[in-house]
């Protein structure tokens, strides 16, 4: 497993679309972060295998989102680190407290659902405070800090209306903030912005990103929006059939995949018929380095992503344009290449305009190491 | 557009929704329309006839019309007595009922879904089983059990259940006569909330299950809760077989005893309990409506 990096490297570099906020709850701020480590977990249900034997370490303060297809176990992994799934095996570690047998309520954490889940019978005053009631916190506390959250989400003027009279996105935010009233020390979030629309899941998105910075608090997101994984992550592990297959930073994952399944998974990527060489790859008729370990000569498949594939048009081109998907500055090509070959090329969309569908093209890979496939394997 | 082309145009359409068709359309509307209000009529008529009939019958005189018998109900001979107990009998079934069915409700819903279909037949052998059968039943455990258990705890307790005063062998038979009804309606809460999401996120921030179930589930069942609660209370205020049987004065048998010596008193009774029925069916109905203006989603 991969040593887990320097939290907050992703959020340096976002541009800060989310209108400004209150600063956090100093006492939230001051917590020491604490790390999470999974350890064998498995989980079965019935004849399913949920997880098996998931390793995984998440460093104090990092975000780490969890992405994968339906069904990969994602959100039973977070479900185990909440509380909710008691593994058939395995162990969950917070820091050196093993927390495999403590039930939700005596975790700690701080968890917000795909679902809406406010109490429906709560302001939103008291939906914040709920869990400081709960811990017998006074009234004045309790009323500090509800203030003091809905400040840093931006609701504090809709302190005393009720879950139905808020939006999704406002809904969600009162659930990050009742999540962190709590001062958990674990934050978890089960796919939070699926239920939202494309612009208030990006600013939401963002901000969830923003505060938990702010707090440096422990992060578990899971989702199976890539975009919104690789946006704010610090890093990413990719989930198959209750296994991680890699965890990387968005940059590693995405420029670096360690299987044919996360070449897949994250991103676009054309697998082009190749053979390989000593040390290079030859595919559409020129031969480029090979990334990483060459696996043995023979038959094999490039692995390229889109942008990494330059189209230009010849009349004597073994290609052919067969559509154009404009999609602002970028225009994504599909080029059909004889023995039935597709790809997938993004090429800039301003002088494109020419390589329009039954255009004959030349397709050439850019000068870089290619990843490379052998033929044998399926993805 | 030239002439052939609109001709052609207008022949193609006609059938599909020009001005020609709207009209037999409108008049099959308004014919399913006036269909609903003559249902409705009858419908009316077959609730509000015999209920008039009943009024005037109490009301009626050779002076004219007088609400005296009315005025006499709460100091007629055993009305404060009966009335009473049936509304104790039916507090306590209320209670008893929910008591047992709102945490199995939930724990079906929350852990054991693969159960509800045998809870929901459990729930309907009370409406499959005819009255007479279960009330006989208990009859003859209760003529068979003191009488073999005598000089012991247990016979003393059978004794305790048929207690004129308060029989709790009603309470016990009416909760499982309500149990359908109960089931029911706290079901159709528990389907249409989000209940899992709701428990876990109370769970998560610290919660135990008791304090999850007052603060969370029984808030959100609020509607659901009162539903069961009303219908089991209509139940028992209207309940006559069992208690006849067993023989105990409640007060249906006690309306059904004076209609041979008081026939005016006995229906005038009986109005206004079922008036008082549906004054509790009217007030579940307007708290539904005001939590689903409150909730529109």
């Amino acid at each position: 497993m991969t040593a887990a990096p320097e939290p907050g490297t992703v959020a340096a570099e976002m541009p800060g679309r989310a209108p400004a906020r209150a600063a956090a709850p100093a006492d939230l701020r001051e917590q020491p972060p604490v790390g999470v480590r999974l350890e064998g977990l498995t989980r079965r249900y019935g004849g399913v295998l949920a997880l098996d034997g998931l390793d995984l370490d998440v460093a104090g303060g990092e975000f780490l989102a969890l992405l994968g297809p339906s069904g990969c176990g994602k959100t039973t992994a977070l479900r185990a680190i909440a509380g909710f799934e008691v593994p058939d095996a395995g162990r969950v570690w917070f820091d050196r407290r093993d927390v495999t047998a403590i039930p939700p309520s005596r975790r700690d954490v701080g968890m917000v659902f795909q679902a809406y889940s406010l109490f429906p019978n709560m302001t939103v005053a008291e939906n914040v405070a709920f869990g400081l009631r709960v811990r017998r916190r006074d009234k004045a506390e309790r009323a500090g800090r509800a203030a003091e959250l809905l400040e840093l989400v931006g609701l504090a003027d809709r302190a005393q209306r009720y879950p139905h009279q808020l939006s999704g996105g406002q809904q969600q935010r009162v659930a990050l903030a009742r999540a962190l009233a709590v001062a958990p020390q674990v934050l978890l979030l089960d796919e939070p912005l699926s239920a939202l629309d494309a612009q208030v899941r990006v600013q939401l998105r963002d901000e969830i990103r923003r505060i938990q910075l702010e707090l440096g608090i422990t992060t578990v997101f899971v989702t199976h929006d890539q975009a919104e994984a690789l946006s704010v992550a610090d890093r990413v592990g990719v989930m198959r059939a209750g296994r991680l297959e890699q965890v990387a930073s968005p940059d590693d994952l995405y420029e670096r995949p360690a299987t044919a399944f996360v070449a897949g998974f994250v991103g676009t990527m054309n697998r082009i018929p190749a053979v390989l060489g000593d040390g290079d790859v030859e595919f559409l008729g020129v031969r480029r380095e090979v990334l990483g370990a060459a696996p043995a000569a023979g038959p094999a498949f490039a692995l390229v992503r889109p942008e990494a594939l330059e189209v230009e048009g010849d009349p004597r081109g073994p290609g052919r344009v067969v559509t154009r998907t404009f999609s602002g500055a970028v225009t994504r090509l599909t080029v059909a290449l004889p023995d039935g070959v597709e790809v997938q090329a993004d090429v800039p969309s301003a002088g494109s305009q020419g390589l329009t569908p039954g255009t004959p093209v030349t397709v050439t890979p850019a000068e870089r190491p290619a990843l490379v496939e052998p033929a044998d394997l399926t993805p | 557009m030239s002439a052939t082309t609109a001709g052609t145009s207008t022949a193609g359409v006609a059938g599909a929704g020009g001005v020609a068709p709207e009209t037999p359309v409108r008049a099959a509307r308004r014919g399913r329309g006036a269909w609903r209000w003559v249902v409705f009529a009858v419908l009316g008529l077959y609730f509000l006839v015999p209920l008039a009939a009943s009024v005037w019958f109490t009301v009626r005189s050779r002076d004219g019309v007088t609400a005296d018998v009315y005025t006499s109900i709460p100091t007629a001979e055993g009305f404060t007595e009966n009335f009473g107990r049936s509304l104790a009998l039916g507090a306590l079934t209320v209670l008893i009922a929910l008591l047992l069915m709102v945490p199995t409700v939930v724990l079906v819903e929350l852990r054991l879904p693969r159960l509800r279909p045998l809870v929901e037949l459990l729930t309907l052998v009370p409406l499959l089983l005819p009255p007479i059968a279960l009330v006989v039943g208990v009859r003859s455990v209760l003529a068979w059990a003191p009488e073999y258990f005598l000089g012991t705890p247990l016979a003393e307790a059978f004794f305790a259940l048929q207690e004129p005063a308060l029989p709790w062998i009603l309470v016990l038979v009416y909760v499982v006569l309500a149990l359908p009804f109960v089931y029911r309606a706290l079901d159709a809460g528990v389907r249409g909330a989000q209940l899992r999401t709701l428990t876990e996120a109370a769970r998560v921030l610290g919660a135990s299950w008791p304090r999850v179930m007052l603060s969370v589930v029984l808030p959100v069942l609020r509607t659901s809760v009162l539903n069961a609660a009303f219908l089991t209370l209509a139940l028992v205020l209207g309940e006559f077989t069992v208690a006849n049987i067993l023989g105990f004065e409640t007060f249906p048998t006690w309306i059904v005893r004076i209609a041979g010596s008081q026939p005016r008193l006995s229906v005038a009774v009986s109005v206004l309990s079922l008036l008082l029925t549906w004054a509790l069916l009217l007030l579940i109905s307007a708290l539904d409506r005001r939590r689903r203006e409150e909730d529109p989603a």
